[in-house]
């Protein structure tokens, strides 16, 4: 994030504005990625009305950053009439799609309408790989085809390559194809638990040898000294912090109208079809609950070795069942980076109790994605322009 | 041309209001750009009918302490600069309107 953009999330922060805000369109996909967490029935999406008056609510409180995002959002007929909606309403706005469906005229369009950037799903450059993890024969052709064309009509284009058993070794060659494209490369290492709280798609996560490798390779992690640099604890002065944007300048939508801090977040804190979204976003107890979380707050976390080094989520967190408790996910990253494990993880292998795969939390529909941070965000999760 | 008359902005641009601040990122290359209290008071007139100097007399001498010569000078200065990175349009005719003001109602 530019100096200015970290002194507007600030000063958005000092305001109590959205600034930013993921809107997923629906959860209907043409692909059928292995390591989704969606359910892709349409079990009621808002209309074309209700999500253009849900805009003008959103550019009426300040939102400025706003991800369209799925399930695919070009499997909606209607679009192009909200994306000219949200660009109307002067929103900076980014697209995710897998791109299968998006053709010269679609590519044109999205041109036209000042679209900041379209980031793109590309597991592996080889087909066999990618294809076997979307089961949509000849998708990455179609995905890379649509990455062509965004980018001769001078989009700014993001290959995003979410890392798992099946493409452990392919992030070399997806990063490359990226330089082909002039496209920027953006990697995800974890793989998120699915909607219902069922967490046996965690088995897709790669193992922590293959963590570390990607955590030391300098085309990925760029300054390996400093990302894999010792762990490092909270200063005392440090406790008063916030964790995340999560429901202080940032806060996801999904298409049936439900509000939560994050994508990565499932906190139920609001419907806009029946609340407007300012009212939830000023009043609902759970963002003021998740509001009121500093670090100090955290018992484990806090005192952790880790705790100033660790790219720990509060979404990932609440799933475990306590969003002021510790990610195990992240005590492993931290693991992989630095080769020292943190109590609680030693804790947890001494304990020989895996996490249960069943459900931990009831939640409702909602879908892990990447955080809505803008790129670059000081409390974003990446370190280097290709890592999160 | 030297002087312009008409302004407004580009619909390359995204833009939103932050405090009396105005957000505003061009389209075309990501580049972010702050506004303060009286350029965004410009950048919210400038609907591409209303003459540059009649912006600056009527939202700006008549709030601010300066006089109509200065004032203009500075946002001469202003426009031109804007326009250079493509997020306001100038013109020594009137402009048809070119977007929405981030700040109308729908
Ligand atoms: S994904 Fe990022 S913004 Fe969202 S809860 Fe996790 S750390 Fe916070
Ligand atoms: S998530 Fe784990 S490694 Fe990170 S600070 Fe908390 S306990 Fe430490």
């Amino acid at each position: 994030m530019s100096g200015l953009a970290a002194e507007m999330t600030a000063k958005a922060l000092k305001m109590g504005i959205p600034l930013s805000v993921q809107l997923d369109l629906t959860y209907r996909c043409n692909e059928r990625c292995v390591h989704c967490y969606l359910d892709h029935h349409d079990h009621g999406e808002m209309t074309t009305t209700e999500i253009k008056d849900l805009l003008d609510q959103m550019a009426e409180a300040g939102v400025f950053y706003l991800t369209l995002s799925g399930g695919e959002i070009l499997m909606r007929r209607d679009f192009f009439e909200i994306l000219e909606h949200a660009r109307a309403r002067t929103f900076c706005v980014k697209l995710k799609t897998n791109g299968v469906l998006l053709r010269e005229a679609e590519a044109e369009r999205v041109r036209a309408l000042g679209v900041e950037s379209v980031q793109i799903s590309v597991y592996s450059h080889r087909p066999e790989v990618h294809d076997a993890i979307t089961k949509m024969p000849g998708s990455l052709r179609q995905s890379i085809e649509a990455a062509r064309l965004l980018r001769r009509h001078g989009l700014h284009v993001v290959l995003s390559n979410v890392l798992m058993v099946h493409n452990v070794r392919d992030y070399h060659g997806v990063k490359a194809l990226a330089a082909e494209l002039g496209a920027q490369f953006l990697m995800d290492p974890t793989i998120t638990p699915m909607m219902d709280g069922d967490r046996s798609i965690l088995a897709l996560n790669v193992d922590e040898a293959a963590l570390r490798e990607v955590f030391r390779n300098e085309e990925v992690a760029g300054n390996v000294e400093e990302f894999c640099a010792p762990p490092r604890s909270f200063d005392e002065e440090d406790l008063d912090m916030l964790p995340c944007s999560a429901g202080h300048t940032a806060c996801y939508v999904s298409p049936y109208g439900d509000v939560y801090p994050c994508v990565q977040f499932p906190l139920p804190s609001g419907n806009v079809r029946r609340t407007k979204f300012a009212d939830i976003w000023r009043d609902s107890p759970q963002l003021k609950e998740v509001r009121s979380i500093t670090l100090g707050d955290m018992p484990t976390c806090s005192r952790c070795t880790h705790g100033k080094t660790c790219t720990r989520c509060p979404g990932l967190a609440f799933m475990e069942g306590n969003m002021r408790g510790p990610s195990h996910q992240d005590c492993e990253k931290s693991y992989a980076r630095t080769g020292i494990a943190c109590e609680n993880l030693q804790a947890k292998k001494a304990a020989r109790q895996p996490l249960p795969s069943g459900p931990l939390v009831q939640i409702q529909i909602w879908q892990p994605a990447p955080c809505t941070m803008p790129a670059n965000a000081p409390d974003s999760h990446g370190v280097d322009a290709g890592l999160r | 041309m030297t002087r312009p008359r008409y302004v407004a902005r580009s619909t390359a641009i995204a833009a939103r209001a932050l405090g009396e601040e105005t957000m505003v990122m061009s389209a075309t290359n990501s580049m972010l750009f702050t506004l303060d209290e009286i350029a965004s008071v410009i950048w919210e007139s400038a609907d591409g009918v209303t003459p540059l100097e009649q912006i600056v007399a009527d939202k700006i001498c008549t709030q601010y302490d300066v006089t109509l010569d200065v004032a203009l000078q500075d946002a001469e200065a202003l426009v031109k600069g804007l326009a250079e990175h493509g997020i306001l349009l100038l013109s020594d005719e009137p402009l048809a309107f070119s977007g929405r003001s981030h700040k109308e109602t729908p």
